[in-house]
C-alpha cells in the first residue's frame, strides 16, 4: 500500500509551550487510525499539528510523500487534509447547504453524495448552522471535510458530548466510512472501546509522546496497555 | 468545476422574494417623480458606495474608516478621463473601475494584516494619503479648488445629462441595479458563502481549506470597484470634483448608511441610504446647524438597540405579509423562513 502521511520526530505546542515530543508515526493509503490517551496527552495537539494550527518545534510532516510542513492550513487543507475539529465549528450564519458549498472541491464527495450518506442532513439543508442539534452540528462538520476531498480525514473526538443513540448513529457513519469508502483517517477518542472496532490501527499517547503503537485488534486484546494508560479495565464495579 | 449542485443552491437562498421585487419596482417608480430626481440620484450614488461597504464590512468583516479612497480615486479618474481623453460617460465609469480595481488590489495586502484596529487605522491612512496627494496635485486635480471644466458626453450617445438630473437619476439607478445584480449573484455563490465563513471565524475557515487572503483581497478589489464606480457617477453626474470626496467625512458617512440599513443582506446600504439622505434633508431643515446632533444621537440608539435590526424587522414584515397573503387566499403552501434577501 501507497503512504500517505509520515511524521518524523514531530515537537509542536502553543505558544512556548511544548505539548508534543518527536512524534513519529506513518499511515497507509485506505488505513484508519485510532489515537488514544487520557485527558491532556497531546491528541488534539497533534492533529492540529498535522493540520498546521500549532507550533511546530522540530520534526517534519509529509503527505503523499510531499513536505506540507511549512504550508498554511488552507494549503494543507489544498493538498488533502480535511479537518472535523472538536469544537465542530460550524459556521453559524451559513445553512447546511452552504457550509458544504463554502469549501467543496471537485472529487467523488460532492453534495449528492453526503445527502446519501447523511440524510438527516439533507432534510434540513436550508437550517442555519446555528440551528442544528450536536449531533447534526457533527455530521455537519464531518460532511463539510468530506465535501474537500480530502486524502486523509482527521477527527478529533466526534462523539464527545452526543446522547448515546446519536453516538451509535455516528459510529456506523464512520465505520462504512473506513471500511466501505475507504477512506484513510486519524480519530482521536478517550473511549478506547468506541473506535478501536472500527479501526486498523492504534497509538497511544501519553505526555505528548507515543508510548504504543499496534493494530487496533492486537490493542483491543492488550488488557495491561489499556489499563495502563487508558484506564480501561476488565474488572465490574463493586456493588 | 466543483461537483457542488450550484443550480439547486441557487434556487435555495438565491431565489428572489417579493419584498426585493418591490423594493426594485419601487426604485424604478422614482423615475415618476421629475422633481426629485437630483436628490435620488445622490442617494443612487450613495447606496451604491453603501453597497460597496458592505461587501466587505458585511460580508467578510473588513472594518474601513477610509473607504471614501476608492470614490475619490473613481471620481477623479472619472474626471480627467473626461476632461483628457473622451467624454463618453460608459467609457469613463470603466476607465474608473479599472484604476479603482488596480488601486484596492495594492491597498488589499495592507487590510491582510493586524485586527480591525489595524485595519481601521491602515484604511483611514491610505485615505487621507489619496486626500493629500489629490491637494498637492493642484496642476492635476485642481487641489482645493476641485476639477473644474468637466464636459460629459452624451449617454450612449442618445441622452444628454441635464439639470434637472433626469438622465443623472436613470443612469445612476441602472449602474446601481446591475452592479446589484451581480453582487448579489456573488453573494449567494460559494464564493460568497466562504466570505461569511471567513467573517464568521477565519482561523477555523483557514484549516477547512478557505483560502482567506485570497477571498479577501479578491472581495475588497471588487469593492473598490464599486467604489470607484460611485465616484465616477458622482462626477459625471455634477460635472465637478472636490476635494471632499476623499474626506474623512465622507468614509464615516458611508459607514453611517451601512450601520442605519444594516450590514451583511446587501439591501442595508440601500436602505441606509435612503434613510440617511431623508434623515439629513429632514433634519437639516429642522436646526440647518445642528443637524448632526441629531443623527449623532440616532446612530448611538440604533447602535443600542442593534445593527441587526432593521434587517430583522424587515423579515418580520415579509414573514406577516406573507402569512397574510396565504390566509386570505387560503393558500396552503409552506413558505420557507430561512432565507435573507
Amino acid at each position: 500500500m501507497t503512504e500517505l502521511l509520515r511524521l518524523e520526530g514531530v515537537s509542536a505546542g502553543y505558544g512556548e509551550g511544548q505539548v508534543l515530543s518527536g512524534v513519529s508515526l506513518s499511515l497507509d493509503e485506505g488505513q484508519s487510525l485510532a489515537l488514544l490517551g487520557r485527558n491532556g496527552t497531546g491528541k488534539t495537539t497533534l492533529i492540529n499539528t498535522i493540520v498546521g494550527v500549532t507550533r511546530r518545534f522540530a520534526g517534519s510532516i509529509a503527505l503523499c510523500g510531499r513536505d506540507i510542513t511549512r504550508l498554511a492550513p488552507h494549503q494543507r487543507a489544498g493538498a488533502g487534509i480535511g479537518w472535523v475539529p472538536q469544537e465542530r465549528n460550524i459556521f453559524r450564519s451559513l445553512t447546511v447547504e452552504e457550509n458544504l458549498t463554502a469549501v467543496a472541491r471537485p472529487g467523488p464527495w460532492n453534495v449528492a453524495r453526503v445527502w446519501e450518506m447523511f440524510p438527516a442532513l439533507e432534510r434540513r439543508r436550508t437550517n442555519l448552522g446555528n440551528q442544528l442539534s450536536g449531533g447534526e452540528q457533527q455530521m455537519l462538520a464531518i460532511a463539510r471535510a468530506l465535501v474537500l476531498n480530502p486524502k486523509l480525514i482527521l477527527l478529533d473526538e466526534p462523539t464527545e458530548g452526543l446522547a448515546p443513540i446519536i453516538v451509535q448513529e455516528l459510529l456506523k457513519i464512520l465505520a462504512r466510512l473506513f471500511r466501505e469508502e475507504g477512506v484513510t483517517g486519524i480519530i482521536v477518542e478517550q473511549h478506547a472501546q468506541k473506535i478501536l472496532a472500527i479501526t486498523n490501527k492504534a497509538i497511544v499517547l501519553e505526555r505528548g509522546s507515543i508510548v504504543h503503537a499496534s493494530s487496533s485488534e492486537a490493542l483491543r486484546d492488550n488488557r495491561a496497555i489499556l489499563e495502563r494508560y487508558l484506564g480501561v479495565s476488565d474488572r465490574k464495579p463493586a456493588r | 468545476m466543483s461537483n457542488v449542485n450550484v443550480p439547486h443552491l441557487l434556487l435555495s437562498r438565491h431565489r428572489w422574494r417579493w419584498p426585493e421585487i418591490a423594493f426594485w419596482l419601487a426604485a424604478f417608480a422614482c423615475l415618476l417623480m421629475p422633481s426629485k430626481h437630483l436628490i435620488l440620484n445622490e442617494i443612487a450614488i450613495l447606496a451604491l458606495f453603501a453597497l460597496s461597504l458592505d461587501l466587505i464590512l458585511g460580508y467578510a468583516g473588513i472594518v474601513s474608516l477610509g473607504h471614501a479612497a476608492f470614490l475619490g480615486a473613481g471620481a477623479y479618474i472619472a474626471g480627467l478621463f473626461a476632461i483628457h481623453v473622451n467624454g463618453d460617460p460608459l467609457l469613463g465609469l470603466l476607465a474608473a473601475a479599472a484604476a479603482c480595481g488596480v488601486l484596492g488590489f495594492i491597498t488589499s495586502f495592507l487590510v491582510l494584516r493586524g485586527s480591525d484596529l489595524t485595519r481601521l487605522m491602515i484604511t483611514l491612512g491610505v485615505a487621507l494619503l489619496l486626500g493629500e496627494i489629490a491637494n498637492r496635485a493642484a496642476w492635476l486635480t485642481g487641489g482645493a479648488d476641485g476639477l473644474q471644466g468637466i464636459t460629459m458626453g452624451r449617454l450612449l450617445g442618445l441622452f444628454e445629462f441635464d439639470l434637472y438630473g433626469r438622465t443623472s437619476f436613470t443612469y445612476s439607478l441602472v449602474v446601481l441595479f446591475v452592479l446589484f445584480l451581480l453582487a448579489r449573484r456573488l453573494i449567494h455563490s460559494p464564493f460568497g458563502h466562504s466570505l461569511t465563513a471567513i467573517r464568521d471565524n477565519p482561523l477555523r475557515a483557514a484549516a477547512v481549506g478557505i483560502p482567506v487572503k485570497r477571498r479577501l483581497i479578491a472581495i475588497y478589489t471588487f469593492a473598490a470597484i464599486y467604489a470607484g464606480i460611485a465616484g465616477a457617477l458622482l462626477t459625471q453626474t455634477t460635472q465637478f470634483v472636490g476635494l471632499d470626496v476623499l474626506s474623512f467625512q465622507r468614509s464615516a458617512d458611508v459607514m453611517l448608511v451601512v450601520i442605519i440599513g444594516g450590514a451583511g443582506y446587501l439591501y442595508g446600504g440601500l436602505i441606509g441610504a435612503l434613510g440617511f439622505k431623508f434623515l439629513q434633508d429632514w433634519l437639516s431643515a429642522l436646526t440647518p446647524q445642528y443637524w448632526h446632533f441629531w443623527i449623532g444621537l440616532i446612530l448611538v440608539a440604533l447602535v443600542l438597540i442593534g445593527r441587526d435590526r432593521p434587517r430583522r424587522l424587515l423579515h418580520s414584515v415579509q414573514k406577516y405579509v406573507t402569512n397574510r397573503w396565504q390566509s386570505l387566499t387560503g393558500s396552503k403552501a409552506a413558505g420557507s423562513s430561512t432565507g435573507g434577501a
